[in-house]
């Protein structure tokens, strides 16, 4: 009984606390907006999937998968739970109706209210509300009580099928560069949303594909490890040059600007030979690996994962089309910066939020030296600039690391900080004004070129940013374990003990400083080329603090934690873009839960995730 | 104990100090060429004086809020900005209905004590539910998950606000009694700034009266001091924590209904620029130090209302007031060149900083 009265409390406390939730979405016109787009295209809107959404994971959360109960409990316990969301709601829409609070609350339009009762007038609409409510809180409900085997599956394909609806403009426009038939992409989107026999299809395929992953996987592995050593040679290689052909083929639908004399026929064979012949070749002819068939199956096997990727990387800006090019491009600069910042904080641990200083430096560098209107009328080439944009970062990094060098923790982080305000403050002033252009900004940069071809878009910029980001990540990478890292990191462990160990503090700390500048310093660099135009008020600090939150969400000090975090406070807003004035709030909100959920990021640095899990089991001792 | 001083000074030491000594040069020099040249009155700088006073009073109480959450919690609370900016404009609405209600022209008096409640409680509340939803699961968390948490949360508080409420700029209504100036000779005197310093240093006595004397204040001090011998010593940790950001956000509360009093307009982005102000007072002050906080809060207001025109003019800078930011972090570079713990904190020990 009272085990009852206990899951009763919880589904209230619940109920109600989701309901004022869906209450506070609803009033900032979120409901409202989403529903221009469709999920399924003529069903369901993207709004009310969110609504809905709202229940189902109410009952889910809240019964829990944890705890056994029956399937009846559950149900209930879900019900009610959305319930009370619903009726939250239809107090909303009954306020709304009797009492004038527009005047306060924008948002609460007769336009909310309809959408809350689907269309209908009050006495049918407020109990379908109910209705619908309890009716998903308990499928929720139930749907957490499921076997794991079923549920994941389940869960996997509607968020697929969500997913789907949330990013139609990316995979649309995605699709639409392949040069695929129009009728398949018809068959699969409406004009905004999925087609109905599209979400489906989806939907079955990724149930099928979830449920199926775990048998199929190790199927695979036991059926590969069985064969002979020659079978196995032979399979191996295979799959490598089934890869290199797949790759080709779809490099014939992409619109890659290919000299129009090379055929179709010659295009494959050279992708092929790039991707497939030329890979499982070196790896054939390696001498070292001559003796050694069972090393070299296996390498082969990972050039058959690894050459598909970089087919990607290689042609992601035709894939993409030109605006998500872009996209990319600022990724790229952002995952430029995080390798920076990652150095200073993550490495050395010295909390520097002003780091958006040195991407202005950067950034101002190349303008006053490339612009033909700038006040050196200097018009150097890009590349003659970028050296020297360099040089300028990461001395900018000494010189405003000198004086911070006793400082600790959050005095640091407030004085860098300021640091980043001078700098923009400056730029902007009138003081400076005949030299930065004040608030006008340096204009007409030119776009760098290769072999007299400037790269005029952002999809030949993607390029010059690959290339800029393999290198950075190459030098983090080699800086990480060598002496320098293990000094930077000895000195974010303990500064005292590592001066005592013998650890020059202030060479070692300008050092971090001056290398973190000087990744921004590219960033900036490449930036400015790219967008031909500066304004002090894109340096602000609101750079500086994207580039931390992109650093820890991935994971401390972790390299490939800067690319996830990277990827994730960059799609993230883009990819709400359709969302345009939530999208801040939004990404707040997805802060704040990241951060609950994994507060040791993404992908962790191996050493970092070690600490926390033995931080944790003292804890846990100690409590 | 000259050799041990050289022994002790480093070629850092000399190269920090340089830098110091460089900005305090030109500073200097810059005040002499404007005192000379003659541009301002002493009337001017009293003006400037008195209006940096008032503005600093208000950094000072936000300040506060930064520095005690400090205290007990050892992370920087940088959706604090926001808090101080909810209750203002929870409070607009309020006034607003006041003013066309003809209340606020009839009781000036009880109408403003019932804006300065709602502001302070609507704070408290956006507070209490910061702590608990972003900051409390994170107590063993590394120190700068919190710190993303609350630049989240401060981003979540601002894009909420412009989208419940519309993200125009909303008018505070002018209220009789404190409009208006005393005449000293050739000085103006706003009431507003005198009303905004009274209630601003009323407010820090009864809060250092609070912190000092009271019983919760003095378990507030145990928590600061160490958390786990708190609890043995049979205070309730968390119940402090959480009365601690009440406090903390009932000044900014009434720092904001002062500031938009005095400013007439609120809107969703208000509590950003103040917000880093008063970082910077609390670090100034020497951060976790409630004293500190408050003249640091003070120096900033005025040096940046005094700074421009006294530093700049004179070195015919065009346009001064633009460097109005410069000044406030330039000045905490300085002071912390020469304390690096701020200008009233005491050495912490590695753990604390």
């Amino acid at each position: 009984m009272s085990e009852l009265q206990h899951a009763l409390k919880a589904s209230l406390k619940m109920g109600l606390i989701l309901g004022l939730v869906a209450v506070f979405v609803a009033l900032t016109g979120l409901i409202e907006d989403f529903n221009e787009l469709d999920v399924i295209s003529g069903v369901i809107g993207l709004g009310h999937a969110i609504l809905l959404l709202i229940s189902m994971v109410g009952g889910y959360v809240a019964v829990g998968t944890r705890e056994k109960r029956g399937y009846l409990t559950a149900g209930l316990m879900g019900g009610l739970i959305g319930l009370l969301i619903a009726i939250v709601l239809a107090l909303l829409v009954v306020v709304v109706r009797s009492v004038d609070i527009r005047s306060v609350f924008v948002n609460a339009t007769e336009a909310l209210i309809t959408l809350l009762i689907f269309g209908k007038d009050l006495n049918p609409g407020i109990p379908i509300l109910l209705v619908a409510g309890s009716v998903l809180g308990a499928l929720g409900g139930i749907f957490s009580q499921l076997p794991p085997r079923i549920r994941t599956p389940l869960l996997t394909g509607l968020g697929v099928v969500l997913l789907f609806g949330v990013l139609q403009e990316l995979v649309g426009g995605i699709l639409a560069n392949f040069d695929l038939p129009k009728r398949f992409v018809r068959f699969l989107f409406a004009s905004k949303g999925l087609t109905p026999i599209g979400a489906l299809l989806l939907f079955v395929l990724t149930v099928l594909v979830s449920a199926g992953g775990p048998y199929i996987r190790p199927a695979l592995r036991n059926a590969y490890d069985q064969l002979n050593p020659a079978q196995k040679s032979i399979a191996a290689t295979g799959l490598l040059l089934i890869v290199g052909l797949v790759v080709a083929l779809i490099f014939l639908r992409l619109p890659v600007p290919v000299p129009e004399t090379m055929g179709g026929a010659v295009q494959a064979l050279l992708v092929f030979g790039l991707f497939g012949l030329l890979p499982a070749a070196i790896v054939w002819l390696l001498p070292s690996l001559r003796r050694q068939p069972a090393q070299r199956d296996k390498l082969l096997l990972r050039a058959s994962q690894l050459s598909p990727a970089l087919f990607v990387l290689a042609t992601l800006p035709f894939m993409l089309g030109l605006y998500w090019s872009d996209v990319f491009d600022n990724f790229g600069l952002f995952v430029l910066m995080g390798l920076g910042l990652n150095i200073v904080v993550g490495f050395a641990g010295l909390l520097d939020l002003g780091y958006v200083a040195f991407y202005a430096i950067g950034a101002y560098t190349v303008g006053v030296l490339t612009s033909p209107r700038a006040w050196l009328g200097a018009e150097w080439s890009f590349w003659a600039a970028w050296p020297i944009a360099f040089g300028i970062a990461a001395l900018a990094g000494i010189i405003l690391g000198v004086p911070v060098l006793r400082m600790r923790g959050d005095y640091l982080a407030i004085v860098t900080l300021g640091f980043g305000e001078i700098i923009r403050v400056l730029a902007n002033s009138d003081l400076l004004k005949p030299y930065f252009g004040g608030a006008q900004g340096i204009l007409e940069i030119p776009k760098p070129q290769i072999a007299g071809l400037p790269l005029l878009t952002s999809q030949h910029i993607y390029y010059l940013i690959l290339a800029g980001c393999l290198i950075t990540i190459f030098i983090s990478w080699r800086l990480k374990d060598s002496r320098l890292g293990r000094a930077w990191i000895a000195i974010r462990e303990d500064e005292d003990v590592a001066q005592a160990m013998g650890i020059n503090l202030v060479k070692y700390k300008l050092m971090a400083f001056a290398i973190g500048a000087l990744f921004a310093g590219v960033s900036g660099a490449i930036q400015a080329s790219k967008l031909s135009s500066i304004y002090p008020h894109s340096f602000n600090l609101i750079v500086s603090i994207n580039v931390l939150c992109l650093i820890i969400v991935g994971g401390l000090a972790s390299i490939p934690g800067v690319i996830v975090g990277a990827w994730i406070m960059l799609f993230l807003p883009e990819v709400l873009r359709f969302a345009a004035e939530y999208r801040i709030m939004l990404y707040g909100v997805a802060l704040v839960v990241m951060m609950l959920v994994r507060p040791e990021g993404f992908w962790p640095a191996a050493q970092r995730r070690r600490e926390l899990r033995e931080e944790a089991e003292i804890a846990g001792g100690e409590g | 104990m000259r050799q041990r001083l050289a022994g002790r000074l480093t070629l850092t030491d000399l190269a920090v100090w340089g830098i110091g000594f460089a900005i305090l040069a030109v500073a200097i020099w810059g005040t002499v060429a404007t005192l000379r040249s003659g541009a301002y009155s002493p009337t001017d700088w009293v003006s400037f004086f008195i209006f940096g006073l008032a503005q600093g009073g208000v950094y000072a109480l936000i300040a506060l809020g930064y520095t005690m959450v400090y205290g007990v919690l050892l992370m920087i609370n940088f959706a604090h900005g926001e808090v101080f900016m909810s209750g203002t404009y929870i409070a607009y609405y309020v006034i607003n209905a006041f003013d066309k209600a003809g209340f606020l022209d009839a009781y000036p008096i009880p109408a403003l004590l019932i804006i300065f409640a709602v502001a302070v409680i609507v704070s408290s509340i956006v507070a209490v539910l910061l702590e608990r939803i972003a900051y409390r699961p994170l107590r063993r968390a590394p120190r700068l998950v919190p710190l993303i948490t609350a630049i989240g949360a401060s981003f979540f508080l601002q894009y909420a606000f412009a989208r419940l409420f519309g993200s125009g700029m909303k008018r505070y209504p002018d209220v009789q009694v404190l409009s208006g100036y005393w005449q000293v000779g050739q000085l103006k005197i706003l009431h507003m700034n005198v009303i905004m310093i009274a209630a601003a240093i009323s407010m820090m006595i009864g809060l250092y009266w609070f912190v000092q004397r009271t019983k919760t204040g003095k378990a507030i001090r145990a928590v600061a001091e160490d958390k786990d011998v708190a609890a043995l010593m049979g205070i309730d940790v968390d119940r402090m924590i959480v009365i601690t950001f009440i406090v903390g956000a009932a000044l900014a509360g009434a720092a904001g209904v002062l500031f938009a009093l005095y400013n007439k307009q609120v809107t969703h982005t208000m509590g950003f620029i103040p917000g880093i102000k008063a970082f910077t007072a609390a670090v100034l002050g020497g951060i976790g130090n409630i004293p500190g906080a408050m003249f640091g809060g003070l120096f900033i207001g005025i040096f940046e209302s005094i700074g421009p025109s006294l530093f700049f003019s004179g070195l015919g800078v065009p346009s001064p007031s633009q460097l109005k930011d410069v000044i406030a972090f330039v000045m905490l570079v300085v002071v912390l060149i020469f304390r690096p713990t701020g200008l009233l904190g005491e050495i912490l020990a590695e753990k604390k900083a």
